[in-house]
C-alpha cells in the first residue's frame, strides 16, 4: 500500500494564499465598502470609508489564515482516526421523534404559561405561520426537489382570496379556507403545467417571475385588491360562531363561557388555530410520504431519468407536489389575512419567499423538525434587536451559500428514503 | 406612425441592454448548464460602481464627456469582473458535482447577499446623477410629434454592436473561444486535452460580468438613476431574452434581447404600461410551452 505523505504548507505559502484572498477582498470592497455616494442637497457627493475597508481586508486576511490552519488540522486529525458514526440511524430517528414531541408539548402549554403576555403569544403565532409555510414548501423543495422561488405568491393568493370573499361576499373563515386552498392549488397547476416538463432551473426562474407578477397585479388591480392600500377590516375568525367581542348576552365567546372579556382570548384562539393547522399539515405531509405518491417524489428528487425509465409520469408527480405545496401556502395565507385583519402587497415581496426558502434550506430539506428549529431561529433572532433585523437578509444569503457548501442537504437533512424494504437491523 | 418610430428607437435601445445582460446568462448556461441567478445583481453592482465613478470624476473636475465615459466603462468593467469571478468561486465552484439543487440555492443566496450588501453599504434610496450625455437628433416631425434620437441611445446601440462583433471574434477565432466551446461540449474530454476547465469557467463568468458592467454603465447614462433593486426585474427580463433566443446561443441572446425590448416598448406605448413586466413574463411562459429550445437554440438532448 502506498501512503502519500501529506506535507503541511509552509507559513510562507499560507501567507501567500491569505494575501490573495485579501487582494480579492480589497478589489471587491473598494466600490462598495470603501466608496459611497451621499445625497447632499440634491446632488451626490463621494464619501470614503477607508478605515472600514481596511478592517474588512484585514479580517479577510486573518480569517482565511486561521480557517486554512483549522481546516488542515482537522483534516490531519481525521486521517489518523477511524471514521466515527455519531448516531445510528435508528437512534437518530428516536432522538428527533422525542424532540418533535417535546416541541409539540411546549407549543401546547405555551399560552397557559404566558397567558398574560401578549407579545410572546403573538410572536409564537408568527413562528407557527412560518413553520406551516416551511412545511408546505418542504413538500416542493425538500421532497420533490423542485426549487420554488415564488412561494409567497400562493400565500398571497390565499390571503387575498379570503380577504375578497370575506369583505365583498360575506364568507366566513371556515367556508373560505378550503376554497382559498383550492384556488392556490389551481394557480400552482396553472403555473406548473407548462414549466414542470422542463429542466428544474426553468421552474426556479419562472416561479421567481410569478411571485413578482402576482405582486404587480395586486398593486395595479385596484378594483379587486385595493391596490397599494390593500384590504382593511377583514373579519376575524369566530369560535364556532361565537365572536370575540365584549358582551354578556351569550352570543359572544366571553359571554357564552361566562368569562370576563379579554382581548387575549382571540389571540390565544388564533394561536391554537394555527397550531392545529400546522399539525394537520405535518400529519398530512408525513402520511403522504408513505403513500406511493410520496415515494415517487423522493425517487424523482434523487434521479429523474431513472424514474422516467421506470415508466413514471414525471410531470404528474411534479405537478402533484407543486399543487399540494401551493395549497398549503394558500391555507397559511388565509390564516395570515384573518389574523392581521389587513393585508397589502407589501407583505408578499420576494424577501418573504427568500425567508421561507431559507427556513427550508437551513433546517434541512425533507426534515419536518428542521423546519421548526429554523423558523424559531429566523423569526426570533430579528426580535432580539433592530441591528440584527437590518442585517437579517444579508445573513440569510450568506448562510444559504455556506450551508450548501458545507452540507448540501441542510443542517438536519433527511435524504434517507422514508420507507425501507426491510426493517432496520433485520437480517438481509 | 411617428410614435411607432419613436417606440422602435426606444425598444432597440432597451433591447440592446437586455441583450448584453442575456449574453451573460447564455454563456454561463452554455458552459455549466446552470442559470447564474446572481447575474442581475452583478449588473446592479456595476450600475452603482458607475454612479460612484461619475460622481468622483465630476468632483475631480473632469468635464470631457468621452474621457469620463471611457474611464467609467473601464473602471466598472474591471471591478465588476472581479465580482463575476467571486460569484463563481464561492457559489459555483465548491458545488461542482454536488446535487442538482445545491448550486441553484447557493446562487440565489448569492443574489440575496449582493442585493442586501449594496443596500447596506450604499443606502436604500434611489441615487440620481446629473445627466452625462444630453441632447440628440430630431429625426422628423409629423402631426406635432417629434421623433427624437438621444445621443445616449445612439451610444447604447453603437457600443452594443461593437461588443457583439468583438465577442463573435473572441468566441469563433481565438484560442480562448475554442477552449470555451470545447468545455461546452464535453468538460471531461477538454480537461484530458490539457485545458484548465476551472479557469475557462471562471473567465466565462468574468466575461458575462463585463458585459453586464457595460450594460450597467449605459443604463446609468441613459436613465440617470439607480437603486439596489434594479437587478431583480432586469435579470428576469434578460433571462427571458436568453430563453426566447435559445439559451446557450450567443446570437440568440441578442435577438431575444431586441425582441423583448421592442415588445416592452410597444406594449408600454399602446397597451397598459403598468403591466409591461407581466407581458414579458407571459412571453417566457409561452416560449417554454411551445418552443422550449428558443428561436435559435438547439433542442436539448438529455444524456445519462
Amino acid at each position: 500500500m502506498v501512503v502519500l505523505a501529506h506535507q503541511a504548507p509552509s507559513a510562507r505559502e499560507r501567507c501567500k494564499d491569505a494575501g490573495a484572498v485579501a487582494l480579492i477582498a480589497l478589489l471587491l470592497g473598494i466600490p462598495t465598502l470603501g466608496l459611497t455616494t451621499i445625497d447632499q442637497g440634491g446632488t451626490l457627493h463621494v464619501a470614503t470609508r477607508w478605515p472600514t475597508l481596511a478592517v474588512f481586508v484585514a479580517l479577510c486576511f486573518f480569517g482565511r489564515l486561521l480557517a486554512r490552519v483549522a481546516i488542515d488540522a482537522l483534516q490531519a486529525r481525521a486521517r489518523h482516526r477511524p471514521a466515527a458514526t455519531l448516531l445510528r440511524p435508528g437512534a437518530r430517528h428516536r432522538l428527533s421523534l422525542c424532540l418533535g414531541w417535546g416541541c409539540f408539548g411546549v407549543a401546547l402549554a405555551l399560552p397557559f404559561v404566558f397567558s398574560d403576555n401578549r407579545y410572546i403569544v403573538d410572536t409564537a403565532t408568527t413562528v407557527l405561520i412560518y413553520v406551516m409555510l416551511g412545511w408546505g414548501l418542504n413538500v416542493v423543495v425538500g421532497l420533490a426537489g423542485l426549487l420554488d422561488l415564488g412561494y409567497v405568491a400562493f400565500y398571497a393568493v390565499g390571503a387575498y382570496a379570503y380577504a375578497v370573499l370575506a369583505t365583498q361576499f360575506g364568507w366566513g373563515f371556515w367556508q373560505a379556507l378550503p376554497v382559498a386552498g383550492g384556488l392556490a392549488a389551481g394557480f400552482g397547476l396553472l403555473l406548473g403545467w407548462p414549466t414542470l416538463r422542463l429542466r428544474g432551473d426553468y421552474l426556479a426562474i419562472v416561479t421567481l417571475g410569478f411571485g413578482e407578477i402576482v405582486r404587480i397585479i395586486l398593486v395595479n388591480w385596484t378594483a379587486l385588491s385595493g391596490g397599494p392600500n390593500g384590504i382593511a377590516s377583514i373579519p376575524r375568525p369566530s369560535f364556532f360562531g361565537l365572536p370575540f367581542k365584549p358582551g354578556d348576552d351569550g352570543a359572544t365567546f366571553a359571554g357564552f363561557f361566562g368569562l370576563d372579556f379579554s382581548p387575549l382570548h382571540r389571540l390565544i384562539f388564533l394561536y391554537y388555530l394555527i397550531l392545529a393547522l400546522a399539525m394537520l399539515t405535518n400529519l398530512f405531509v408525513s402520511r403522504l410520504r408513505r403513500l406511493p405518491i410520496g415515494r415517487a417524489w423522493e425517487a424523482m428528487r434523487e434521479d429523474e431519468i431513472a424514474c422516467k425509465a421506470m415508466g413514471m409520469n414525471v410531470t404528474n408527480v411534479k405537478l402533484s407536489a407543486f399543487a399540494i405545496g401551493a395549497m398549503l401556502g394558500g391555507i397559511a395565507g388565509v390564516f395570515f389575512a384573518a389574523r392581521q385583519g389587513f393585508i397589502s402587497p407589501e407583505s408578499f415581496t420576494f424577501n418573504e419567499s427568500a425567508i421561507i426558502l431559507a427556513i427550508v434550506v437551513l433546517g434541512g430539506m425533507g426534515s419536518q423538525l428542521g423546519v421548526v428549529l429554523a423558523s424559531l431561529v429566523l423569526v426570533l433572532l430579528p426580535e432580539l434587536g433592530r441591528d440584527f433585523a437590518e442585517y437579517r437578509m444579508l445573513l440569510f444569503g450568506t448562510a444559504m451559500i455556506l450551508i450548501m457548501i458545507w452540507r448540501p442537504g441542510g443542517i438536519l437533512s433527511q435524504r434517507q428514503p422514508t420507507l425501507r424494504h426491510r426493517a432496520e437491523g433485520a437480517a438481509p | 406612425m411617428a410614435l411607432a418610430l419613436q417606440q422602435l428607437i426606444n425598444g432597440l435601445t432597451l433591447g440592446a441592454v437586455y441583450g448584453l445582460i442575456a449574453i451573460g446568462y447564455t454563456m454561463v448556461y452554455g458552459i455549466i448548464g446552470m442559470i447564474n441567478f446572481a447575474h442581475g445583481d452583478i449588473y446592479m453592482v456595476s450600475a452603482f460602481i458607475s454612479v460612484t465613478a461619475f460622481t468622483l470624476l465630476a468632483s475631480l473636475g473632469v468635464s470631457s464627456v468621452p474621457l469620463a465615459l471611457v474611464t467609467v466603462l473601464l473602471v466598472s468593467v474591471l471591478f465588476t469582473s472581479v465580482y463575476g469571478w467571486a460569484v463563481e468561486r464561492t457559489a459555483y465552484r465548491p458545488l461542482r458535482g454536488s446535487t442538482r439543487l445545491a448550486p441553484l440555492i447557493s446562487a440565489i443566496g448569492m443574489s440575496i447577499f449582493l442585493q442586501n450588501m449594496v443596500q447596506l453599504t450604499q443606502g436604500a434610496r434611489v441615487k440620481p446623477i446629473p445627466p452625462v450625455l444630453v441632447g440628440g437628433f430630431d429625426l422628423l416631425t409629423r402631426d406635432g410629434f417629434t421623433v427624437h434620437l438621444a445621443y445616449s441611445q445612439l451610444l447604447i446601440v453603437v457600443v452594443t454592436v461593437f461588443l457583439m462583433a468583438a465577442f463573435t471574434y473572441l468566441l469563433s477565432q481565438t484560442s480562448f473561444g475554442r477552449q470555451q466551446r470545447a468545455c461546452e461540449q464535453d468538460r471531461l474530454m477538454t480537461s484530458l486535452l490539457g485545458i484548465n476547465v476551472d479557469r475557462t469557467i471562471s473567465l466565462t463568468f468574468m466575461l458575462g460580468a463585463m458585459l453586464a458592467a457595460v450594460a450597467g454603465v449605459l443604463v446609468t447614462v441613459y436613465y440617470g438613476v439607480v437603486d439596489f433593486y434594479i437587478g431583480f426585474v432586469v435579470g428576469i427580463k434578460a433571462f427571458t431574452a436568453a430563453v426566447l433566443g435559445g439559451i446557450g446561443s450567443f446570437p440568440g441572446a441578442m435577438l431575444g434581447g431586441v425582441l423583448i425590448g421592442l415588445i416592452e416598448a410597444f406594449w408600454s406605448a399602446y397597451l397598459a404600461p403598468e403591466y409591461k413586466d407581466v407581458a414579458t413574463f407571459a412571453i417566457l411562459i409561452l416560449v417554454l410551452m411551445f418552443r422550449p429550445s428558443g428561436l435559435l437554440g438547439r433542442p436539448e438532448v438529455e444524456k445519462v
